[in-house]
This record gives structure tokens, sequence and C-alpha cells, in this order.
């Protein structure tokens, strides 16, 4: 069978079985809608939170980076699991204990005040539009290439099946169908992983495949090779670093606390019974998504290996069918420039910006380019997002394989899509209208409205899938950064600093949020040709900025808290409360 | 009860000492000393190298599992662990946890 038919079947069986869970687990209060009634057990929310963490772009953009930053791709590994240690030895049991339903609600309780509920609400809000609209580009990018509907068509389908179990379903809903993602996705990385590792090394376990002898019987080790190949084209060492030690540490430290900080993953944990789960079902949630995440530089650096094989000095007119198929819809482009008919891929870029195609073919066949030259021996342009979807083709895999793949991509976007839509909802009929403009509602008013405001949130959200803003790529380091100097610091404080008031709260969310928005804004877009590491303050990219929002949040907070009254003493009470598992 | 101070200290304590390993592990090994760590090979892998895009993810697990052992076994010995060791999924009804939100 051929890969569309194939890949038609695979999707629509994991569809039905989506819709299928829905119906399955319907929320009947806002308990069931907000927090799945707190009954989920402890692995079934470690599977959940995998699932609704490990988004598109970890699995379809993230080895695809690696791939192309070599070592330095560490930042995504460390940042984006580190945070769990985080989030499991200071934030997840206590917020348990709390036991309301949302990070708003616990820094509103917490300090007191509906100006810091508020803070929070438009900080949660922001941070997971941003995240939904890259779910959907994803979502976008799997249908147009392996499905051939175009862009707005996909979309509208993947917006329908989260529509229908979000709104029926609330939390309980989307739990357990993201428990039936986590299956799929989980499944569809590793298969093609250990297919490759295979083929490349002869050991089916990825993880050890990359540090393996290749099995080509040369007895070279892979990173070798690898190192060899790449510093020969001018890219450098694989296994080396191109960015400064201590941009590293501020991107990994602001991927880390940023993770601990987002919304939508510290509400997961409100769901279990109790405080001990909520410790357990973190340390499940990092297995279970340390299988992808160590897989992930396993397949980078096999992707990688192949594709310079594959591409380096082929004639363009005997490139697999891959190649072609990518480049018919943008993501890959080639200009002959030496006009010899091969392909010469060397470090550099091959033009300036994304490729803007003119109509014309040039005389192996290839779309032809307006854009001007990069002024490099480069030929090569490859979009990074392609590497893992493309990956079974270039290794020449079964097309079930394939389908799989893409099935395992859409289930990463959607659960993560429901979660993030899930956070919107209850910002908007709890945090805002419960709590703040219409105390009164009954809980099945709450619940409609909450329904209501998926459903909006859905719409929005697609919205943005089918008309995607240019600065997706570049409000992603915003979310993360926001995350972390906004939420973790007043979190954390609110626990462990029992002095910590209202006051300083404030003033620390309010400094991270404005130095770490500022710092972003003003080089992603008032001033984008200073981005450069002369220009970054101590040497930071934006995308590290958050860490230092987060410190400077520290030291405002504390500051103004010992000069401002402590906290009532009810509040002190609620904090001994919390800090035990019982009383 | 009666202990609290004493039972939120070896808490703080606990987390200190695995956040340290934590530290050491990705910000030690995997940034700060990762070109000297490079000079030392395991099988096919920089050492370094390694640290950056596995080894830490592995102590980031084992960590938190030897923090769930150990905050159980303090829950323990000052007597604050919760009530009973599994609440069956299908008591949908207990009223402190409808009520009150589970706190």
């Amino acid at each position: 069978m051929d890969i569309q038919t194939l890949t038609y079947i695979i999707v629509g069986i994991t569809f039905a079985l989506y819709i299928g869970i829905a119906i399955w687990a319907k929320a009947g209060t806002t308990d069931d809608f907000y927090v799945a009634g707190h009954h989920v057990p402890p692995l079934a929310n470690g599977m959940a939170t995998a699932a609704d963490w490990m988004s598109a772009a970890s699995f379809i953009s993230m080895a695809g980076l690696i791939s192309f930053m070599g070592r330095d791709g560490a930042q995504y590994l460390m940042g984006w699991t580190g945070g769990y240690v985080l989030l499991a030895l200071l934030l997840a049991p206590y917020l348990r204990k709390f036991g309301q339903f949302t990070v708003p609600d616990f820094v509103g309780d917490r300090y007191y005040s509906n100006a810091a509920r508020t803070v929070a609400v438009i900080c949660a809000l922001f941070v997971s539009f941003t995240y939904v609209a890259g779910q959907m580009r994803g979502v976008g990018i799997v249908f147009s290439r392996f499905l051939e509907v175009d862009i707005t068509m996909g979309v509208l389908i993947g917006m329908s099946i989260v529509f229908f179990y979000a709104v029926l379903g609330g939390m309980k809903g989307i739990t357990y169908t993201q428990v039936a993602q986590y299956c799929v996705l989980i499944f569809a990385f590793m298969v093609p992983a250990i297919f490759i590792s295979i083929l490349m090394t002869g050991n089916p376990v990825p993880q050890l495949g990359f540090g393996s002898t290749l099995a080509d019987g040369s007895g070279t080790y892979l990173l070798d090779k690898l190192n060899g190949l790449s510093t020969e084209l001018g890219f450098g060492q694989y296994t080396d670093g191109r960015k400064s030690t201590i941009d590293m540490f501020c991107i990994v430290a602001a991927l880390m606390v940023g993770t601990a900080g987002l919304p939508h993953v510290i509400v997961r944990f409100f769901t279990v019974p109790k405080v001990r789960d909520a410790r357990l079902s973190a340390g499940y949630a990092l297995i279970l998504i340390a299988i992808l995440y160590t897989t992930a530089p396993a397949v980078a650096s096999f992707a990688r290996l192949n594709l310079i094989d594959t591409v380096s000095n082929a004639e363009y007119q005997s490139t697999p069918d891959w190649f072609k198929n990518w480049e018919a819809i943008d993501l890959i482009a080639w200009r002959d420039k030496n006009n010899d008919g091969k392909i010469q891929y060397v470090a550099g870029n091959a033009f300036v910006g994304s490729p803007q195609f003119t109509d014309g073919r040039g005389p192996s066949g290839e779309r032809l380019l307006a854009n001007a030259d990069g002024g490099s021996a480069n030929e090569l342009y490859i979009d990074q997002d392609i590497m893992v979807l493309a990956n079974p083709e270039i290794a020449d895999l079964p097309n079930w394989v394939v389908a799989l793949v893409v099935a395992g991509g859409l289930a990463a976007a959607l659960s993560t899509a429901a979660g993030l839509l899930l956070v919107i909802s209850t910002s908007v009929a709890h945090d805002l209208f419960k709590k703040m403009l219409l105390p009164d509602i009954t809980d099945r008013q709450e619940l409609m409205f909450a329904r209501m405001a998926v459903a909006i949130a859905v719409l929005i959200a697609g919205y943005f899938g089918i008309n995607p803003p240019g600065f997706v790529a570049q409000v992603v380091a915003f979310a993360f950064g926001l995350a972390a100097s906004t939420f973790f610091p007043v979190i954390l404080m609110g626990i462990f600093y029992k002095r910590m008031n209202k006051e300083g709260a404030i003033a620390g969310m309010v400094t991270g949020l404005i130095f770490t928005a500022a710092y972003i804004i003003y080089f992603k877009f008032i001033d984008p040709a200073a981005n450069t590491a002369e220009n970054w303050w101590l040497g930071v990219s934006p995308e590290g900025a958050g860490t230092i929002g987060m410190v400077l949040n520290f030291v405002v907070a504390y500051a103004v808290s010992r000069v401002t009254s402590p906290p009532p003493q009810d509040v002190q009470d609620m904090i001994e409360r919390i800090r035990v598992p019982r009383g | 009860m009666n202990d609290r101070r004493g039972y939120w200290k070896e808490n703080v304590n606990l987390v200190l000492k695995l956040l340290l390993v934590w530290f050491i592990a990705s910000y030690g090994m995997g940034i700060l000393l990762v070109d000297f760590l490079n000079e030392f090979r395991l099988f096919g892998f920089p050492f370094g190298f390694w640290m950056a895009q596995q080894g830490s993810i592995y102590i980031f697990v084992a960590l938190i599992f030897i923090y769930v052992v150990k905050m159980n076994r303090i829950d323990k010995k000052y007597d604050v662990e919760e009530d009973e060791s599994h609440i069956p999924i299908e008591d949908m009804n207990r009223e402190d946890i409808n009520k009150s939100g589970g706190a």
C-alpha cells in the first residue's frame, strides 16, 4: 500500500480512539472538568503529563534542531527535563496539598490579592496562547505533507477532534485521551529510531547505538565519523559546542525553570488523589519523557550522518523522492551555484532568508529561487522541522513506519493543544468569572462557562493555525521566559518563605515580567539586527533572558517584603498546612 | 503535628542535597566542565557530550525517585503521611475530597 493510504488508515484509527475515550470520560462537575475529580492514578497522570508536555516541538522539531546544533542541542534536552526535578521537589507536592484548581488560584489565595491573581491570569493566558499557536503549525505541516489536504482543512480536522473531547470531557476527557496519545507518540518515535539504530550500528537501543561503531564493518565509531564529515564540510565538530558557556547556562536555566512554571504542566499535579501521588507521578512523567528525550539525540546524529551521506555531492536528478517532495512544499531548496548538477552541502547560508520560489525550473529540474545569495559555497537549504518526519524516508524504512510517525506527530501536537486549551478555559471561567467577576454563579453555570471558553479558545487557536503569525518561533522563548520570571519565583517563595507578602510578590512578578518582556521584545522585534552576542547584556541571548528576570524577581520580592508588613495570620497558617501531607 | 519544624527541616535538607547533585550533573558536568570532560571517552562518546545529551537526564530521573522514597520515609517518621495507603478509584464520592478539593 502506498504511504498516503496507510497514513489515512493509521491516523483514522487513532482519531477514532480519541473520540471513543472522550465519550467514555464525559465530565459531570467542575471538579471533573478542571482536575478530573482529583481521581487520576499516578501512572496515568505520569503518562498524561508526558503527552501534555511533549508537544509538536519535542516530537517533530527537537531532534532536527539538535541535528543541526550538535552538542548545543543539549540545551533542550537538559532544559526540558531538568525542570521536572524542580517541579517534583519544590512545587508539585505542595500545590497538590493546597488543592485548588489553577495556578492563579494559588497566587491569588497565597498573596491574598486579586491584583496578584490578575497578573497570574494574564501570564497564564499569554503563555498558553503562544504555545497553542506553535502546536497548530505542527498539525498544519503534517497534514499538508502527508495527507495532501491543504493546511486549512488539516487544521480544521485537528481542531474539531480537540473540540470534541475537550468540550465534552474537560480535564477528565483530556487526561485519558492523553494517556492514549502518549502510547501512540512514544511508539511512533521509538520504532523508526530502533530501525535506524539497527541499520546503522547493529545496536537495537538507540541510546547505545549512537555511541557504537558503524555496522559497515569499518570499526569506526559513529560519532567519530560524524565529527570527521562535519569538520570536512566546515560545520565544525558535532560533539563540540558553539555557544558561550554563560549563554548556555542561562538558556538551560530559563528552560528548566520555565518548565517548572508552565501552568499546563503544574495543573496536571492537581489531578492526583494525594500528595505522595503528586511526587510519584512527577517521577513517572519524567521517566516517560526521558524515553523520548534520550532517544532524540541519537536520532539527531543518525539523521545528520544519513543526510550528509545522502545529499553531499549527490546529483540532484538522482536524489530520492523525499527530497523532491519536501522541495515541493517549500521546506527544502537547492540552488546550483556552480552549475554542476550536484548538491554542494557545506557550512554557511545558501541564500538570504527562507526560500522564495519562482515558477521556473532550473536545468536539473530544481525549483528556482528569488532570494539574494548567501555569500557561501553552500547550495542547500533544509528546514530543521522536517528531520524527524523525513528520517524514516531518508533511511528508506517501510511505508507503515512513515505513516506511524505521522500519527505520532499529530498525537503530540493534539495532546499538548488540549492541555493548553484547558488552562485557557479554566483561567477564564474559574479565575476570571467565578473568582472575580461573577462569584455567585452555580457549579453548573460555571461548567457551562468553562465549556464555552474551551470552544472559543479552540476557534482562536484554529485561526492561528490557519493564519500562523510569523513570530511563532520567536515567542516560544517568550513563553518560557515569562513562566520562569513570573510564576516560578512567586510559587516557590509562597511555599518556602513564609514572610513573603503581597507587596513583595506583586513587585517581583511585575519586575520579572517587564524585564524579560522588554529584553525579548527589543532583540526580537524592535531591533532584530542588534540580536548578536556583542550587544547582549552579560552575553545572554533573549532565549536566556528569563533566567535574569527570575533572579531580579527574587531580589526585588525579597527586598520589598522586608520593608512591608508580613502576611496575615490565616495565610501563614495556610502555608503551615500545605507544607505537610496530612492535617 | 507535634514536630512540624523538625519535619520541615529534614525535608528542606533532603531537597537541598538532591538539588546539589542536580546542579553538578547538568550545569556542572553538562555545561561548565563539558570541554574538559570531552577529553575522556565513554565507549564512542566524548564524556562531556554524553553527560550533556544523556547522562544528566538519567540522573534527573534517579533524583526524583530517591526523593519519593526518602520523603515517604520522612512522612512516616513524623507521622504526617496521608491516612490510607490507597484511595480506590471507584470511590468517587468521598466527601472530603469533593468538598474541599482534597485539602
